[in-house]
Parts: structure tokens; sequence; C-alpha cells
């Protein structure tokens, strides 16, 4: 198998030129969508249904349709809201991490991502304002003058939860829309449609592609990279500090955060996968979401998943090493106790089956890859509710100790989650360009000046 | 109405050759041109000799001054407007500041720059730039390079910048035009059409508000908890044989600290001979003072002066400063304060015995500060 390393494979497979480029992207938004899209639309807005349907169950009679109880106050709701936020993560580590790392094979998921993240989001920053009970009163979490005299407590790390996802949301969303502009603009000149003129004319604020502007664009871009990137950290991180401050024995470790983090861009990763491999074959977008890109995002999922692993085993470690009784205790249960049916799913996997991806067959087949995608999900659905749960359900208190058991309503919302988000993604396909026009021209071979010796006098 | 030459433009098809164009327009004496790429080109921006964009002074202003806004709202509630003890921690807790000092740091700099860079450096929303609609615009939106020289430029001479556009071999050169009067175009505050779309925000937004703040907050369960499973004074119950919500006292029982008061109806008879159980004290003359602010003054005034703050809402109240007064036993005060007197209503249900008898001597160290006796001198 000779591969050329000298060279770096294009991003861009095939001979295509810009106009081609905007057709395929274009395409989706101006075809009527057929009946498969219809079907597909079908089966998540009827999980979205149902998810709304427990959600109102949950307003109206209050959260005692959950499973939580004394002593496992955090249920599925915290479990879902660190799962959605980490799928977050990776749309944002693409975007802007490997943007300042120039890793160019991005440009053709970037978007995708972008709006995953966003999507996932919202959809986490729901199960937080369900679970403080009165969701009505959500907006009390934000210090702003009031007739109580009061302030919110700054000193904790559910307030600078807060902070960190609403931060995160909004520089998300603004990332994305800049980077919608020059599309927006493009699709502006190609529709031939009246009232999707007005729309696109108003997203794309005139934009009117002159380079003095181009010229700016370009520096924003790499300023807001350059914020998003500790900013996404910083956000895993704080959920993580939601934990690693308080001091229930399996949640009380430094380890925490970059183990928060990893996991975080583990499972986006797989999900960003998983779902592009469905929108490449679906839009026949095959060459410019490539295998090769698929294959080094399936390097980034060993990467990190080997990152959690080692977290796990550290974790044991120094329950052993720190000589803490308590401490012990925990992972011992957590392994052997109540819940082991849970630690050994979320084991294999999240730490044997991403290994896998040491072959380069497997690392580039479509339909293997798939499948350790969603099992890799699952894991690490898993390792959220392990530690959760199992923590809380054997505190300090053997008097109060207790088993957590979902309630219907609780799977309901979980279904209704994952409904909200491939309904917003389905209908995100048909209404904007679900990968960047601009950067993907930009990319190609023909775009960029040949260098006749003018780089350096130029 | 005429149109006006806006700018020539030129077309080209390769990249090369509109970095060529670009460096030589640069060099020319034009300085009002513009370059347009469906996708920003690399090293265009040299080629143009444009200075490196200002944008990231913004971000770094912005993220200052983000910082500083955190911490000192921070400051500001934890330190000054309400200091809580926390776990222990002091109250300004700068390492637990941080998180939140960070967020807020990248959030006022990415937005702000961001909104800046399209609102100031862009000049943006402006849909009604003469590029538009045009077929220029069509063209460098998808796959060509076009370069333009506008006519406001001080050098432009629409033959000299044709023949300078000719020499860079372009594909096409146009003239595009503009109709002044678009530019012009004013908005119109008063057209009915925008008037009527006024009122229906108007309206809505006013219903939503009333029907959020007045309607909304009362259906439960998010009246506040008012409605709970629990029963109402006065209300019936199927739980007891009589049907009655409220029960009787066992026989022959007085609940605690509910003693009764035996003199109503004897103010000097029997209650004059009450004996005030208080000392005479520091403590219980500022309690005397406390209860007397909150439960009196409004009406007696804040020196008994009958100086009522009620606006005439309630007739004035006689002074206490009056010689009946004076010379009224303890027993006597603690008498009105227990069971009222004529229009004044009885404070027994919201004063223990013992609070009303600190307000009597806190009454009569009114008395004494305006009618101070000779010893008073020495203290
Ligand atoms: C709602 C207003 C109001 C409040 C509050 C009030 N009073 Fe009075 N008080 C009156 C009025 C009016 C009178 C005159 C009643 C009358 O016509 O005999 C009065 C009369 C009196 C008198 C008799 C004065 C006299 O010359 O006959 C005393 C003593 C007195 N109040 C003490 C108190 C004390 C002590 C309190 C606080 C516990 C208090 N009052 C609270 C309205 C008030």
């Amino acid at each position: 198998m000779a591969v050329d390393y000298t060279q770096e494979a294009p991003v861009i497979e095939g001979n295509y030129s810009f106009r081609d480029i905007s057709d395929i992207i274009s395409k989706p938004m101006e075809t009527i969508p057929d009946k498969k899209y219809f079907i597909a639309l079908g089966i998540s807005l009827s999980m979205f249904g149902v998810g709304i349907l427990c959600w109102i169950l949950t307003f109206v009679y209050g959260v005692g349709k959950w499973g939580n109880n004394v002593p496992v106050g955090w249920g599925f709701d915290i479990t879902n809201f660190v799962f959605w936020i980490g799928i977050g993560h990776a749309g944002t580590l693409i975007s802007a991490i490997l943007f300042l790392f120039r890793q160019r094979w991005r440009t053709g998921i970037a978007r995708f991502a972008e709006a995953m993240t966003i999507f996932a989001v919202i959809n986490a920053a729901l199960f937080p304002l369900f679970h403080v009970g009165r969701p009505w009163l959500g907006y009390w979490l934000f210090p702003y003058p009031n007739n109580y005299k009061l302030w919110v407590n700054f000193t904790s790390p559910l307030l600078w939860d807060v902070f960190a996802v609403s931060t995160y949301f909004i520089v998300s969303l603004i990332f994305w829309y800049i980077g919608l502009i020059p599309d927006f603009a493009s699709l502006r000149e190609r529709t031939k449609n009246k009232i999707k003129k007005v729309i696109y004319s108003i997203f794309s604020l005139g934009w009117r592609f002159s380079h003095r502007h181009w010229h700016n664009y370009e520096m924003i871009y790499l300023i807001l990279a350059g914020f998003a990137t500790p900013l996404v950290l910083s956000v895993h991180t704080i959920v993580s500090f939601d934990f690693a401050v308080s001091i229930i024995p399996g949640w009380h470790t430094t380890i925490f955060p970059p183990y928060f983090v990893a996991g975080a861009v583990f499972s986006g990763f797989a999900m960003v996968q998983n779902v592009l491999i469905f929108i490449r074959k679906i839009f026949n977008m095959e060459d410019i979401i490539t295998i090769d890109t698929l294959e080094k995002m399936n390097k980034i999922i060993i990467v990190t998943g080997t990152m959690v692993g080692y977290a796990y085993g550290m974790e044991f470690f120094i329950a052993w090493y720190s000589g803490n009784p308590p401490e012990q205790f925990a992972f011992l249960n957590r392994a052997f106790g109540d819940y082991a049916w849970a630690y050994w799913i979320m084991v294999t996997c999240n730490v044997v089956f991403p290994q896998l991806f040491w072959i380069r067959k497997i690392r580039r087949n479509i339909i293997i890859m798939f499948i350790i995608g969603v099992i890799v999900n699952i894991g690490m659905w898993f390792e959220r509710f392990v530690i959760v749960v199992t923590s809380l359900s054997r505190d300090f208190l053997p008097s109060s100790w207790d088993y957590f058991k979902p309630t219907l309503v609780d799977i309901g919302i979980l279904l209704g989650s994952f409904g909200f988000f491939f309904t917003l993604i389905i209908l995100f396909t048909k209404t904007l360009p679900v990968v960047s026009i601009a950067e993907v021209k930009a990319v190609l071979k023909q775009a960029q000046p040949s260098h006749h010796g003018e780089a350096q006098n130029g | 109405m005429d149109k006006k030459l806006f700018c020539l433009a030129a077309i080209f098809d390769k990249v090369d050759d509109i970095t060529k164009a670009a460096k030589k327009v640069a060099e020319s004496e034009y300085k009002f041109f513009d370059v347009h790429t469906p996708y920003p080109v690399h090293g265009l921006s040299q080629k143009m000799k444009l200075k490196p964009s200002t944008l990231g002074y913004i971000a770094l202003i912005l993220g200052l001054s983000g910082a500083a806004l955190a911490l000192l709202l921070m400051y500001y509630t934890k330190t000054l407007n309400y200091p809580q003890n926390i776990g222990g921690k002091p109250t300004f807790a700068l390492p637990a500041f941080i998180p939140i000092t960070f967020e807020v740091t990248v959030l006022l700099a990415s937005v702000g720059t961001v909104l800046a860079m399209l609102f100031i450096y862009f000049k943006f929303p402006n849909n009604s730039h003469p590029l538009h609609g045009t077929e220029y615009m069509d063209k460098v939106s998808l796959d060509k390079f076009g370069l333009i020289i506008e006519a406001k430029d001080p050098q432009f001479d629409e033959f000299k910048v044709k023949e300078f556009l000719g020499s860079l071999n372009p594909e096409v050169i146009m003239p595009i035009y503009y109709d002044p009067e678009d530019l012009n175009f004013k908005a119109e505050i008063f057209h009915p059409k925008f008037m009527l779309l006024l009122g229906v925000v108007i309206v809505l937004t006013a219903g939503i508000s009333y029907i959020l703040l007045n309607k909304w907050k009362q259906i439960p369960p998010r009246n506040w908890m008012w409605e709970q499973p629990r029963l109402n004074v006065q209300s019936s119950s199927s739980f007891f044989s009589d049907g009655f919500g409220m029960r009787t006292p066992v026989p022959g029982t007085v609940s605690r600290g509910n003693f009764p008061y035996v003199y109503s109806g004897l103010p000097d008879t029997m209650a004059k001979n009450l004996i005030n159980p208080v000392l005479m004290n520091e403590y219980h003359l500022k309690k005397g003072k406390e209860h007397y602010n909150t439960f009196c003054s409004p009406c007696h005034g804040y020196f008994g002066k009958g100086d009522s703050r009620l606006n005439n809402q309630f007739p004035n109240p006689p002074s206490l400063h009056s010689d009946k007064l004076r010379n009224w036993t303890d027993g006597q005060i603690y008498h009105v304060i227990t069971v009222g007197q004529n229009i004044m209503p009885s404070y027994a249900s919201q004063l223990e015995p013992i609070e009303r008898w600190q307000i009597v001597n806190y009454i009569r160290a009114l008395q004494r500060a305006l009618n101070a006796r000779e010893e008073d001198l020495n203290e």
C-alpha cells in the first residue's frame, strides 16, 4: 500500500469548477424534498412529539414525574445535559481549533458541525432549565437588579455553567452566522424566487464579495477562532466543575476537566461522523466530504477515546493511591456495585471498540465506522450516567442510599431530545448550505494564485 | 430618471489574472478601486496594499472591558451591595470569580467585534449599493473575479480608465450605472402601511405582556404556590365528622402564650393598678423604640406628637405628651395598647405583652425628653 506522505492530500477530490461547487451545495435548497425526506422528518418529528408531551407533563406536574429521588437528585436530566453539551463540542473543535491549526480538511465539514453545535446546545440548555423545577422563572439564573434585592451566587459552579453555556451558545451562533453571510450572498444571486431573494438579501446584509471586506472578514474569523478555542475548552471544564467542585466521592477529582473535554470531543466527533455519512451519500457530496476526511475524524476519535480510557484507569489508580476509603468504595461500587452493568457498557463502548480504528481498513469502511460511531455515543451517554448516578446513589449517608430508576417520562424526554436534534438537522439540510460554498471554493486546486517566484516580492 | 455612472468594472477568469491586475491598479493613480472575488484569495490584500485590519485592537479593548465589567459587577454585588458568607470564602473571592470573568470577556469581545465589523466597518446592512442586482455581482459571486474603479475617484476619466482596464487583459469591461433616486430613498415614517404595522406591533406587545404578567402567572402551577393542598381558615373539610375545617380547642385548655386579658372595659379601676414588669433600661428602651416606630409611629408620629404620616386618611390622634397622659399609670397606657380606645384598634394580636410594656417605657422616655427635670441636667 503506497501512500505518498510528502504531498498533502487534496481536500476536495475530483476536478470541480467553482460553478459545480455552487451547484452541488445549493442543490438541496433548490429541489423539492422527496418522499424519503418526509419519512425521515416524520420519524424525527414523532420522536420530538413524544419529547414535547413529556416536557409538558413535567411542566404541569413538576419534576416529580422524573425518577430523581433522594439522594439521586441528578438523574437523566443532568446526564442528558452533559451528553448534549459534549456533542456540541465537536463543532467548535472543527471550526475553531482545526482552523487555528490550519487543517484544511475541516472546510468540508465545518458548517455542518457548527450547526450541530448550536442544535446540541439548545437541546442541552433545556435540561437544566426544567431541572430547576419552575422553568418559567429561569431568568432568575441571571444577575439582574430585582425587587428581592438578591444576586446570584457568583462563586457557584452551577452559575459558572449558566455563563459558560450561554456564552458558548451566543459565540457559536455568531461564528456560524459570520460563515454564512457570503453564502447567503451567493444564494441571493442564484435564486430566481422573489421571496427567497428577499430572505437571502436580509440575511446576507448586503455582502458584495469585496476584497476590502474579505480582508477584515478573514481577520474576524481568526479572532473568533482564537476566542472560541479557549471558550470550548472552558465550557466542558466548567461543566465538569459542577461535579469536581463538590465533595461527593467519585466526583471530587482534578482529572475531571481534561477528562470531560476529551470525552466531549470523542462523542461529538462520533455524532458528526454519523450524520455526515448520511449527508454525503444523500446529497452526492462524496467528493467534498471525502473518505479521507472521515478517516481523519476517526483518528481523532481514537485519540480522544484513548484519553478517556486513560482517565478511567487513572481514576481507579488515584482512588487506590489516595488511601481515602470513601473514594475507594465509590470506585469499587462503580465497577462492581448496583450499576456495574452501566459501567461495563461504558468501558466496552468507549475503550474497546474505538481501538478498532487502528486498522486502516476499518477507518475507511463506511459501515463499520458508522457502527463504531453509534457505539461510542451509547458509551458516552452511559459514561455521564455512571458519573452522575452511581456517585449520588451511594453518598456519605448509608441510610439514604437508593437506586435510581428512570420513569417513562425520563425516557420520553431522552427520546424527544434526539428527535429535536434530528428534526433541526433535517430542516437545516434543506434550508441552508450544509457546506460552506465560499470556503470550499477557496480550497479547490485552481483557487489560489500560483506563485511563480512571486510570493517573495509580492 | 437619468442614471449615473458608478464605476467601470473588468471581469477576469483566472485567479492569477486578478492578482496581477490588483497589483497594477494598486500601483496606479486610482484610489477608489476594489476587487471582488467569490472567496477570499490569499495574498490579495498585500497586492492591493491594504493596511492590516484593525479589528484586533477592537477585540482587545472589548475583551478588557468585558473582564473589568464582570469583576466590577461581582465586586459590587458580593462585597458592597449584598455581602454574604458563602462557605467561609472572602466576599471578594477572586479565584471563584475567574470563570465568569473569562466568559464575559469572551462574550463581549467576540460579539462586540463582530457587530463593529458588520455595522461600523462595513456599514451593513446595505442592500441598495449600486453593485447589487448587476450582472457583475452575479458573476463575481459565482466563479469570476472582478475589479472596479469608481467614478468618484478624482483621477477618473472614463476613456482613460477603459484603456487602463483594457491593458490588464480582462474578459470583459462593463460600465455600472445607478439611479441616484435609489440612494436618496428616505423612509416615510407616516406611510399608512408603516403606521399600520406599528399599530399591530404595539397591540401585540401590549397584549402579550398583559397576558404574560397578569394571566399566565396566575395559572397553576405558576402562581407562586398560592394554591396548595391545605385547609384554609373558615373552609369546610370532609375529613372531620362535623364538616368544619377549623377545630375548637379541647374543653378546659388554654393554648400556649394565649393568656386572656381580663380587664377589658375596666381601664380606670383594674387596669390602672397593673404593674409594669419591665425594667427601665437601655435594652428594653431600644426594643420599645423599635416596636413603637413600627406599630405606633404611623399615627402618633416618631415622637408621639400626634403628627401622623397618614395624610389625613385616618383621624390624627391626640399628643402623647398631654398632662392627662403623663399622669396616667403605666397600666392605663398598656390597657389602650391591648384593647384599643374608640377608633384606635387593639394591638394585642401584633404585640406580645412584654413588647407592649417595652413600648410603654419608651413612651415614658419620650415624655421625659420633652419635660426634663432639673436633675436630668447632671447626667
Ligand atoms: C391607626 C392609627 C393609630 C395607631 C397605629 C396607634 N394609635 Fe394610638 N391612638 C390613635 C387614635 C386615633 C387615638 C385617639 C383615640 C380616641 O379618640 O380616643 C389614639 C389614642 C391613643 C392613646 C390615648 C391617648 C389619649 O389621649 O387618650 C394612647 C396611649 C395610644 N393611642 C397609644 C398608642 C400606642 C402605644 C400605639 C402603638 C402600639 C398606638 N397608639 C398606635 C391612633 C393610633
